[in-house]
């Protein structure tokens, strides 16, 4: 069993994310759960929600503590949250932010920085970053297919909103793609 | 087919798919999505139902006996405080005999204010006269509201139904879900026959009056028929698992208990959890199985006594606490195996959504294995 733990603030979509992270990786033919940290729904409050991906029946339903995967959407969550406690190692860290980091992730584990906020301004004229992220976790950990990630971005959402998402994603899967 | 959605969507597209002729409910977290999901398809005439908007949920409720008395197949859901403001409501449904499937997205009871998940809501609720399935994941959830409406309305029950699953933990998850098509639907539970009905030409009254030459009887029938179906129950689950595979034909279900030593017994969701960290116990040689309760009341307790018959030692695991006394399942686990005497401990765990992890599972094994339970468990000792 593989686990994501999504950092983020209330408004940022991390729910969402892991809902449509859910959907993408099932239609590649896993297993996935997806579940939000449940809290007080308030915008800019910190959050988190879960993903979790195997090859049988999911039936664990405590929360996730020890990710092979985060996704950090706000990069100033890092100061004031643990938001690497328990990751893996071999594990993979993807944060959002247009800064060199003066952090650090614990050692053996990958650091994927990207600035979504930027992309998502551009594509989607909001900085609304969870559909970059998405299409950055899909290039950096193949748990799920980018053109599922479309299917499930058409589905959740109107037609002109879907079209710029997938662009934002796509923009993303191809930048972090390139690095690698 | 099998589609990945949210428990609370997968719930409110199994009730569309038993087709309610009458709904009514109040919105409340965490059963806000199922209400929502359902008023959305009664509006774009998915669903061809009366949605009755109400004040709160002790007129939804009482909309719901109305519209059951006059002859229809009723909906109602919620949770928590909404429950409790039902009480009254959901003791007048079972005693007029009218077969209501109310889904209940379990939640914690304030004060302090709660929003997340334990069981305590129902299982107050435990005396009412109401069935009380329980669900350890959202395909059970969802097939049991199937199973709830076929048992309830048997001629031979007419009682009312709960259908419990764990509020976010399960109504705000996503899994696959492999749903039943409607014309399958239709041929598990057909139209709704009601027994009696009120009628202008006919009149008869529901509820009426009794004094204490009958009060009595009354409540000694209701007891008769929630016990009478228990065989409904095995009979109708027994049938649904030859039309769909997945067998609720028993009213308990034993996980690698066959050999077990030490016994966990739960409700709902947390069986999950546990069927993981039985399965690293048995790696290590640890003769640990589970015991899942899946229907509440009637409570099974021949069934009980025959599956723990042969373990050491039994753990049971309550989201609820009835204050002053222990936790409502152990209660019923100590009653079903009195005679036997089989060592049965208590551990009040995961209220008011504390997280239960396989960790916890395994230091209650732990526990029970030195006899040491009755106990809430994992108490903030630095916070008391």
């Amino acid at each position: 069993m593989r686990e994501l733990r999504i950092h983020g603030r209330g408004g940022q979509g991390s729910v969402t994310a892991a809902e449509l992270i859910a959907v993408a990786a099932f239609e590649g033919g896993v297993f996935a759960q997806a579940f939000p940290a449940f809290g007080v729904e308030r915008r800019g409050a910190p959050v988190q929600a879960f993903v979790r991906f195997d090859d049988k029946i999911i039936r664990k339903r405590s929360q996730v503590y020890e990710p092979d995967y985060i996704i950090v959407q706000d990069s100033t969550l890092i100061k004031d949250v643990n938001v690497f406690q328990g990751v893996k190692k071999g594990g993979i860290v993807i944060v959002n932010t247009e800064k060199i980091p003066d952090y650090k992730v614990p050692e053996g584990v990958k650091l994927i920085t990207i600035d979504a906020t930027t992309i998502a301004l551009k594509a989607i004229g909001l900085p609304i970053t969870n559909t970059s992220l998405m299409g950055a976790f899909a290039a950096a950990t193949g748990e799920i297919k980018f053109s599922a990630l479309e299917n499930a971005l058409n589905h959740r959402f109107p037609k002109d909103l879907a079209i710029k998402n997938i662009e934002a994603a796509r923009q993303a899967y191809n930048i972090v793609k390139g690095a690698a | 087919m099998m589609e990945i959605t949210e428990g609370s969507h997968a719930v409110a597209e199994a009730v569309r798919l038993c087709r309610p002729q009458v709904i009514s409910a109040y919105p409340i977290t965490p059963q806000t999505h199922i209400v929502e999901a359902l008023a959305e398809m009664v509006a774009n005439c998915q669903l061809d139902a009366e949605y009755i908007t109400v004040e709160n949920e002790f007129s939804a409720l009482s909309a719901c006996i109305g519209a059951s008395a006059a002859g229809s197949r009723t909906y109602s859901a919620t949770t928590s405080q909404g429950l409790a403001l039902m009480f009254e409501v959901c003791f007048n449904a079972a005693g007029m005999r009218l077969p209501i499937v109310m889904s209940i997205a379990n939640r914690a009871l304030g004060a302090p204010l709660s929003i997340w998940n334990d069981q305590q809501d129902s299982i107050s609720l435990r005396d009412s006269g109401w069935l009380q399935f329980y669900a350890e994941d959202n395909q059970e959830a969802t097939d049991l509201h199937f199973l709830a409406y076929r048992v309830a309305e048997d001629h031979s029950i007419l009682l009312p139904a709960f259908v419990c699953f764990d509020g976010f933990i399960l109504s705000h998850t996503y899994e696959p879900i492999d749903m039943i098509s409607q014309e399958d639907v239709d041929r598990f539970l057909p139209k709704f026959s009601p027994y009696e009905r009120l009628d202008a030409a006919d009149p008869i009254s529901f509820g009426m009056y009794a004094t204490p030459e009958y009060y009595h009887e009354f409540r000694y029938e209701m007891d008769r028929v929630l016990k009478q179906s228990k065989a409904i129950i095995q009979k109708t689950g027994k049938e649904f698992s030859r039309m769909f595979g997945r067998d609720y034909s028993a009213m308990v279900e034993g996980y690698r208990l066959e050999d077990a030593e030490t016994a966990i017994v739960a409700l709902g969701s947390i069986c999950g959890t546990t069927k993981d960290a039985i399965d690293e116990m048995r790696e290590e040689d640890k003769k640990v199985g589970l015991l899942k309760i899946r229907v509440f009341r009637p409570f099974p307790t021949e069934d009980v006594a025959k599956a723990l018959a042969h373990v050491k030692n039994v753990a049971v695991l309550d989201k609820n606490i009835s204050l002053g006394a222990k936790g409502a399942l152990a209660l019923e686990i100590k009653d079903a195996l009195y005679s036997s005497g089989i060592p049965v401990k208590d551990y009040i765990i995961g209220l008011g959504g504390r997280d239960v992890r396989k960790k916890d599972i395994k230091a209650i094994v732990a526990l029970v294995e030195k006899d040491q339970g009755d106990i809430f468990y994992g108490l903030r000792r630095e916070v008391l």
